[in-house]
């Protein structure tokens, strides 16, 4: 019988293998390629920038230090190392909660930034800034991370809980993101009303997004986070695979799609909240690496999601790199960066997405 | 005899809605395609999701004289492959990929080479020169029979199609019917399928069940199920059963009942 859904000259077992064995290589390259991108965007992150560092002085710092002068030391240990680190680690954490957001929610608009995370965070670091308000005996180093933290990690705690409550569809809980972006950032509004001139900047200051918050010890705490949920979600990486096929085919599956996502939700809120308590909101990021991580690597989640992650990586480090070289003398806050650079990008995908948003 | 599925005093719906109400079916019986018949709303793609474990339900499945309702999830999706009605949209992955995923997905079975079981399934329902083309480029009729592919490569006892033809073309429609039907044959497996169009049930099913509010009305071989005074009864017209040149039963729908 005749029929357009079958071809007459059907491709060998082993000419299609050798194509898929091709297309897996492929993605293995371009991840390396992408990894040695973020390794020359680090060593520009590094050399340029308002006191500019030749590669030779930073080498010699970095693996001689006692050759060097003090303040060159400083520079480069205190300042730009976890400055340049930062933003490769702020970009694997915020490429994979973008990427896992976007699954469990099905829906390509899902990112920290959109679901209300970053606006959480914000107002968290508003209480802490203009009201002095936080968790008592917290150093003071901490206090507003810690309060951003516990703003971000409530936020996603709460659009669970409506979520589940209300027991809309996935789409649905992109709405109630929405909803809590306008709630904290009306609350936001009335904390900045009733501040004084100095702290009014801080707050200001505080939700550009900026890199300048790098520290060590913040950088541990986000690299340890990560080597405990990056594991996580690659074990789950199939299961995430087949979501994207719909929640019945999954739950057909044999998935417990309720645990799947609860898990996801549970280790995207941790990172989502610890980035954006340590270096304030950068938005697109986790929007943008997803959507290039796709059309580079498919939705395959055992190259998605750390393709997602590199692109993420790859992407604020070279914001921070431009965030430090287009007004001369000036470092411009990253996020300030990611936004102009992510509005285009976000308004593409709303073009492309228009028959399924 | 247990081969089949036997559904006995199934109750099942919605949060604020029960949709079947103590359902109780013959046995279905194996290596048969077996129709479901009934209008919008009487409750065919309730009493698929219920057997696959979708929406709650209460009640007694046997199939191959074991409760499937006595199984954890994981056991009876070894064991029941459901099959929704369409795709979701811009799934960016390859179509051999989509299959392999839903082999792997519950990280149960998986032994063996699965990308070359994989291939070997869509081989046999004759897609393999789409194994490398995006879910998101392919025609309704290419997505049904990749759903087919990742169904089959799950082994399943039963299988359940939700209106697998919807949206389909004649040449399409026939063609789907036609794979599983031979696969379902060959692997002598239950397999129930939703289906709006009495003539295709009439010409590709083996056994048909029709159902109205829930309830069972008729069950048996479609010549004795699609009967006038069914079709009035279920679906409120006035048909004729004919029979074509070549001795095919087929429905004529003179207009509503009165």
């Amino acid at each position: 019988m005749s029929s357009p859904l079958t071809a007459s000259v059907k491709p060998d077992a082993s000419a299609v293998a050798s194509h898929y064995r091709k297309i897996l290589l492929r993605r293995f390259i371009l991840a390396a390629a992408i990894t040695l991108l973020i390794l020359l965007s680090l060593i520009l992150d590094f050399t340029l920038g308002p006191a500019g560092l030749s590669v030779t002085t930073l080498w010699h710092t970095l693996f001689d230090a006692a050759s060097a002068d003090a303040g060159t030391r400083v520079i480069v240990w205190e300042l730009r190392l976890p400055f340049a680190l930062m933003a490769i680690v702020v970009g694997l954490g915020l490429g994979l909660a973008g990427a896992e957001m976007q699954t469990i929610l099905n829906n390509p608009l899902a990112s920290p930034f959109t679901l209300g995370v970053s606006s959480a965070a914000s107002f968290g670091a508003a209480l802490a800034i203009i009201l002095g308000l936080g968790i008592p005996g917290i150093p003071d180093q901490w206090f507003i991370s810690v309060n951003a933290f516990v703003f971000a990690l409530m936020a996603c705690f709460i659009l669970d809980g409506i979520s589940r409550w209300t027991r809309v569809a996935t789409s649905g809980v992109v709405l109630f993101g929405i909803a809590l972006v306008f709630t904290f950032n009306a609350l936001i509004s009335i904390l900045q009303f009733v501040a004084s001139e100095d702290t009014l900047q801080g707050l200001v200051f505080w939700t550009m997004g900026s890199l300048a918050r790098a520290s060590w010890d913040k950088l541990a705490i986000l690299v340890i986070a990560l080597l405990i949920i990056v594991p996580l979600s690659m074990r789950n990486a199939w299961k995430l695979t087949a979501l994207r096929l719909g929640e019945d085919r999954a739950v057909s599956f044999g998935i417990n799609v309720r645990k799947l996502r609860l898990a996801s939700l549970l280790r995207i809120s941790i990172i989502s909240a610890l980035t954006v308590a340590f270096v304030g909101p950068i938005g697109f990021i986790g929007l943008v690496a997803p959507h290039i991580s796709r059309m580079i690597f498919g939705e395959d989640h055992r190259f998605y999601l750390p393709g997602s992650m590199l692109i993420g990586a790859l992407v604020l480090s070279m914001a921070s790199v431009l965030s430090k070289n287009i007004v001369a003398g000036v470092i411009i806050p990253v996020g300030i960066v990611t936004s102009l650079v992510g509005v285009p990008f976000f308004l593409s995908i709303i073009i492309r997405h228009r028959g399924t948003l | 005899m247990n081969d089949g599925l036997k559904i006995s005093d199934l109750h099942s719906g919605y949060r604020n809605k029960k949709v079947i109400n103590g359902l109780s079916t013959p046995l279905l019986p194996r290596g048969r395609i077996t129709a479901l018949l009934g209008p919008n709303g009487c409750g065919k793609s309730t009493l698929l999701r219920a057997l696959a474990d979708l929406n709650p339900a209460q009640g007694t499945l046997a199939l191959n004289g074991e409760d499937l309702m006595t199984l954890p999830s994981v056991k009876r999706a070894q064991k029941v492959v459901y099959l929704p009605q369409s795709l979701p949209q811009g799934v960016h992955l390859h179509a051999l990929e989509s299959v392999i995923v839903a082999r792997r997905a519950s990280g149960v079975e998986a032994g063996g080479n699965v990308e070359n079981e994989a291939y070997a399934i869509l081989h046999k329902l004759g897609i393999s020169h789409l194994a490398m083309s995006y879910l998101d480029q392919l025609s309704g009729g290419q997505k049904q029979l990749i759903g087919l592919a990742q169904s089959l490569i799950r082994k399943p006892d039963l299988l359940l199609l939700d209106e697998p033809l919807s949206a389909l073309d004649l040449n399409y429609q026939f063609h789907v019917m036609d794979i599983v039907a031979r696969e379902t044959r060959q692997r002598n497996i239950v397999t129930m399928v939703v289906i709006h169009d009495i003539n295709i049930a009439l010409r590709h099913a083996d056994y048909a069940v029709m159902l109205k509010d829930g309830a069972l009305v008729a069950s048996g071989i479609p010549r004795e199920v699609v009967t006038p005074a069914n079709l009035a009864t279920v679906y409120g017209v006035q048909g004729r059963v004919e029979f074509c040149s070549q001795g095919l039963p087929h429905v004529v729908v003179d207009g509503l009942t009165t």
